[in-house]
């Protein structure tokens, strides 16, 4: 159990996109917005991606991270925010899922 | 997400301030609300929801739809006192999500051997909390009975607004208690904020049960803390 009651700031998503901001890339970040029945990271979770797809953080398990890197390189380019939405029930709309059952609805939007 | 807002949630973050980062999922347009702050309406109470709770989430508010995103530092217990009733409170506390510090410059109280796992500093509370000052996301409980170590520790609790202050003694224990706090320049709103005799009144009576009642305050406390508004952040 991690018991720091300070910030890992070298594992925290949003220490490490103002980091990438300062440095000057491009940042793009995803955000659990939503979750039904199990899902394996809270609401709230952060998964930051740059514009070469270097990332950390997640918005799952690992099932679905491949797939929003790759929205978020989108979004990098256009500016446009973009809500994701995956899970057992979107199997048609989506390559991707989550083994467990669940489904997690991930918004993504640019910094800046 | 806009950078400044991202500079600033960080700053919070860093320094164990909560906030709650607000973002339109319409327009993508996000501010962020300090504790304290008020915001009117339903969006308002949805806020003040995530502040008590901590738990984020989307809302529907004034025809829109927005992202609620709690960030609270994480609540810790500070104790005075390597005592019986620690050492039953540090491992209760901790499963109970608050991780515990033990401050007593007695080392024969202040052993390792005594308390396993726990973060202990046999050393007077002026230096621990010099290097680690309170905060208003720390709980702290005085349990040596001693007011050349508690006294110190329990105006440094209430200067930092400390979300829950406990001093453990009897009724005339803690009135002789109030007359060094006010004579170190404590306020009577401040003395009021002292949960004095220590612990919900559940009738405890081993250390165990001290330890369980003094946990359950400080629950309430957190759980019920500073929602009002408390003018200008320190």
């Amino acid at each position: 159990m991690d018991e720091s009651i300070y910030l890992d700031e070298a594992r925290d998503p949003l220490i490490i996109a103002e980091g990438w901001m300062k440095d000057g890339k491009d940042v793009a970040i995803a955000t659990v917005v939503e979750t039904w029945g199990s899902a394996p990271r809270p609401v709230g979770s952060h998964l930051v991606i740059d514009a070469e797809g270097n990332f950390h953080g997640s918005v799952s398990g690992g099932c679905v991270e491949g797939a929003v890197v790759t929205e978020a390189i989108d979004v990098i380019d256009s500016g446009k925010a973009r809500m994701l939405e995956f899970g057992v029930a979107d199997e048609t709309a989506w390559q991707v899922g989550l083994s467990c059952g669940g489904r997690i609805k991930v918004y993504v939007e640019r910094l800046g | 997400m806009d950078p400044y807002v991202l500079k600033t949630l960080n700053e919070e973050r860093r320094g164990r301030r909560a906030a709650v980062l607000v973002t339109d999922l319409g327009d993508g347009r996000d501010r962020i609300v300090r504790e304290g702050d008020h915001v009117a309406g339903d969006l308002g109470a949805a806020i003040a929801n995530a502040f008590r709770t901590g738990n984020s989430r989307s809302v529907e508010a004034e025809g829109r739809t927005f992202f609620l995103n709690a960030h609270l530092p994480r609540p810790r217990l500070v104790v005075i006192g390597a005592v019986h009733i620690s050492q039953a409170l540090a491992p209760m506390a901790r499963i109970a999500g608050y991780p515990v510090e033990i401050i007593d410059p007695r080392t024969a109280f202040a052993t390792p051997e005594r308390f396993p796992d726990v973060a202990l500093h046999a050393e007077w509370p002026q230096d621990v909390l010099e290097r680690a000052p309170l905060d208003s996301y720390t709980a702290l409980a005085a349990v040596t009975h001693d007011p050349k170590i508690d006294d110190f520790a329990l105006k440094a609790a209430l200067d930092a607004r400390c979300f829950y202050v406990g001093a453990l003694g009897s009724r005339k224990t803690h009135a002789k208690r109030v007359e060094r706090l006010l004579a170190l320049g404590a306020g009577a709103d401040q003395i009021a904020r002292i949960n004095a005799p220590i612990g919900l009144d559940i009738g405890a009576a081993s250390p165990a049960e001290i330890a369980v009642a003094v946990l359950a305050q400080t629950i309430h406390a957190f759980r019920s803390r500073g929602l009002e508004a408390k003018g200008a952040v320190a």
